[in-house]
């Protein structure tokens, strides 16, 4: 019996549902319908009360959320597709994400963004946001590339007192599979090591995280040992972890799935430079998705995200300088 | 100007001269610290902006008033000096956080009409408009959720421009929707900063949209402080007796600049001199002498007090420490292992 990405996420929800009286869960379609990806499955039946469907109107499903928030609740938004979090974009970092500073009164709010390609999906199913909302100040990012980490970063999520944007992949959804969600959870703002090695590390999150290991794989075949860093969060940063990895092998690429100009990979070089110049011996790189829409062919779209090819190719031309 | 409870029950505020009195009591507080808020800022007191309600109060107090301050919400909006103040907020709450005084509810972090104290179910606004329609539904669904909403009616303000936003349409058709006790209440005061209504919307009335989104429509004439009170109060009682949302626009005039660093002379002269240009303080002074609830004198008594409640206001938050950057602690995160 194995546990796949997209269970573990339901088994959070209903491992908080029954655990915690102050959690609900507000999306559209998460009733009886269970969600575009099944995400909540019958738990409305279990909790008729707390698994609200709500309209297509992602501005007011956020607004609403704080709300209820602030009134002593616990949250957890679904957005059908991160994409769609455009429209909620002004409730969730001007009204959730100023609120404690403003106030003083945090607003314990989880959203969950379905997000990340995947083939056919297209400009407006596919994108990665996590830069957005991690650029302003008063949000979490987590960004979960295992199965055990999609549970228990949703759990450590809910917990908090501030809000959580919480990245799920859709690519791992069914895909990633473990025979069990591991019992002892590292805390949320904690990188790991997916692949220890040491003559490059390859700092990243997500389902990238997949990629650059199996890259990391084939590239053990010529004798180099490539260190995988997954951060599980985009925001906060684990930079110790990422400058102690740096430190071991001098050699840095920072790889993500979202749009080149700017963003995750762009901060960690920026870091990087600023407080391990001296670890590196090469300079630092970065591989992202390329800088135009996500394109609908899956002829295109596999060639737009960064491939174990392409990341193979940028750590030779890392390794070799 | 003693203020004392207001008469109310499980059934919510009655209606009685007693509501009459407080409401106008309440406007005429606001409007004293508004101009004095207005000088200070002339003067260069007041960094930022200063924004005012001038000829709203009769529309905005008579919700403040209608509500039970012990167990209702109210999320206020930018010219609300008067609902907030007959809501129950503490005048140095607004003196403080026009002033910049690091002890207000803002502590210097957010300004002027950007205040409020959320956890006494008075929301602080965003500059975003609308976006308080569904957090208040959020409000009220918790206690929905938590088995606490019986007798409870949430409400928040608009002006004419709101409605045109993405966010109002949303959250009035979530509220709709969730069947909430909740009061949508729209100053039509004609202009939106600069923009008049017909560059606004087309229909020929905002109330009738009340029937598109399934909710009840009231319009009232909110320079008419007794029948503005009055439609005010039938609201929240329906809304607070299960009768579900009540949307509530108010035709006015904004009887000032957008904010006080704007003249407002875009507003056409036969506009102001027309009936829907009345000073609704005025009007209600005049009918509370009328129905004998007043004299002249109390009247001049009441706005000497006011003047005092002000001054006492504004100078103990003159007094008060402004924020100091090496004081901060520039956390915008309540968990503070999180920072980073």
């Amino acid at each position: 019996m194995s546990v796949t990405y997209i269970d573990a996420i339901h088994r959070a929800q209903l491992d908080l549902l029954r655990e915690r009286n102050d959690v609900f869960l507000y999306g559209q379609d998460i009733g009886s319908f269970g969600g575009a990806f099944k995400a909540t499955k019958g738990l409305q039946e279990e909790f008729p009360e707390r698994v609200l469907d709500s309209p297509i109107s992602e501005d007011a499903m956020v607004g609403m959320a704080i709300g209820a928030a602030l009134s002593g609740m616990r949250p957890i938004v679904e957005m059908q597709f991160a994409d769609f979090s455009s429209i909620a974009f002004n409730q969730i970092v001007n009204h959730a994400g100023t609120h404690f500073y403003r106030t003083g009164m945090p607003v314990p709010l989880t959203i969950r963004l379905p997000c990340g390609g995947t083939p056919g999906s297209g400009p407006f199913h596919s994108q990665m946001v996590e830069t957005l909302y991690g650029h302003y100040p008063g949000i979490i990012v987590a960004t979960p590339a295992t199965v055990s980490d999609a549970y228990h970063l949703l759990k450590q999520a809910v917990e908090l007192d501030d809000p959580v944007i919480f990245c799920e992949h859709k690519f791992l959804y069914r895909w990633l599979k473990t025979a069990e969600i591991e019992a002892k959870p590292l805390p949320l703002g904690v990188a790991r090591i997916a692949r220890p090695g040491k003559h490059a590390t390859v700092v990243t999150y997500s389902a990238m995280v997949h990629e650059a290991v199996r890259a990391a794989d084939r590239m053990a075949a010529e004798g180099w040992e490539i260190e995988v860093v997954d951060l599980r969060a985009v925001k906060p940063l684990d930079m110790d972890t990422v400058l102690a990895s740096v430190a071991r092998t001098g050699r840095l690429l920072a790889l993500g799935e979202a749009f080149p100009w700017g963003g995750v990979t762009a901060e960690i070089l920026s870091q990087v430079v600023t407080q391990g110049f001296h670890l590196l011996d090469a300079p630092p790189m970065r591989l992202n998705a390329k800088d135009t829409p996500i394109p609908y062919h899956p002829d295109l779209w596999a060639a737009h995200r960064p491939t174990p090819e392409s990341i193979i190719e940028k750590l030779r031309e890392l390794l070799n300088f | 100007m003693a203020s004392h409870s207001p008469a109310s029950s499980k059934a919510g505020i009655r209606f009685d001269s007693d509501l009459k009195l407080r409401t106008l009591k309440g406007m005429i507080l606001s409007r004293t610290l508004e101009s004095k808020l207005s000088s200070l800022y002339k003067a260069g007191k007041i960094v930022g902006g200063v924004y005012l309600g001038t000829g709203q109060e009769a529309f905005s107090a008579s919700l403040g008033c209608c509500l039970d301050q012990e167990t209702d919400i109210f999320a206020p909006l930018i010219r609300d000096q008067a609902g907030r103040t007959a809501f129950g907020e503490p005048l140095i709450d607004a003196t403080r956080t026009y002033l910049g005084s690091v002890l207000g509810p803002m502590k210097g972090r957010d300004g002027n009409i950007h205040r409020g104290r959320p956890r006494e179910r008075r929301p602080a606004m965003i500059s975003h408009l609308g976006t308080s329609v569904s957090l208040v539904a959020g409000m009220l669904m918790a206690r929905r959720m938590q088995g606490q909403l019986s007798g409870v009616v949430g409400a928040t303000c608009v002006g004419d421009g709101a409605t045109s936003t993405g966010a109002f349409h949303e959250g009035l058709n979530l509220v709709a929707v969730e069947k909430l006790p909740m009061v949508v209440m729209v100053a039509d005061n004609q202009f939106a900063y600069s923009t008049p209504r017909d560059r606004q919307f087309a229909c020929e009335k905002l109330i009738d949209r009340a029937r598109g989104y399934g909710v009840h429509g009231t319009e009232l004439d909110a320079t008419d402080m007794s029948a503005c009170l009055e439609g005010v109060w039938k609201a929240v009682a329906a809304a607070r007796a299960g009768e579900g949302p009540q949307l509530v626009v108010g035709k006015l005039l904004r009887l000032c600049g957008h904010g006080e660093h704007d003249d407002g002379s875009y507003v056409a002269s036969q506009l102001r001199e027309s009936s829907i240009g009345r000073d609704c303080l005025q009007v209600g002074i005049e009918q509370m002498i009328e129905q004998g609830l007043a004299s002249p004198e109390e009247i001049v008594e009441w706005q000497e007090e006011a003047s005092e409640m002000v001054q006492e206001a504004v100078a103990r938050a003159q007094k008060e420490p402004t924020p100091d950057p090496y004081q901060e602690d520039w956390r915008a995160l309540s968990e503070g292992g999180m920072a980073s």
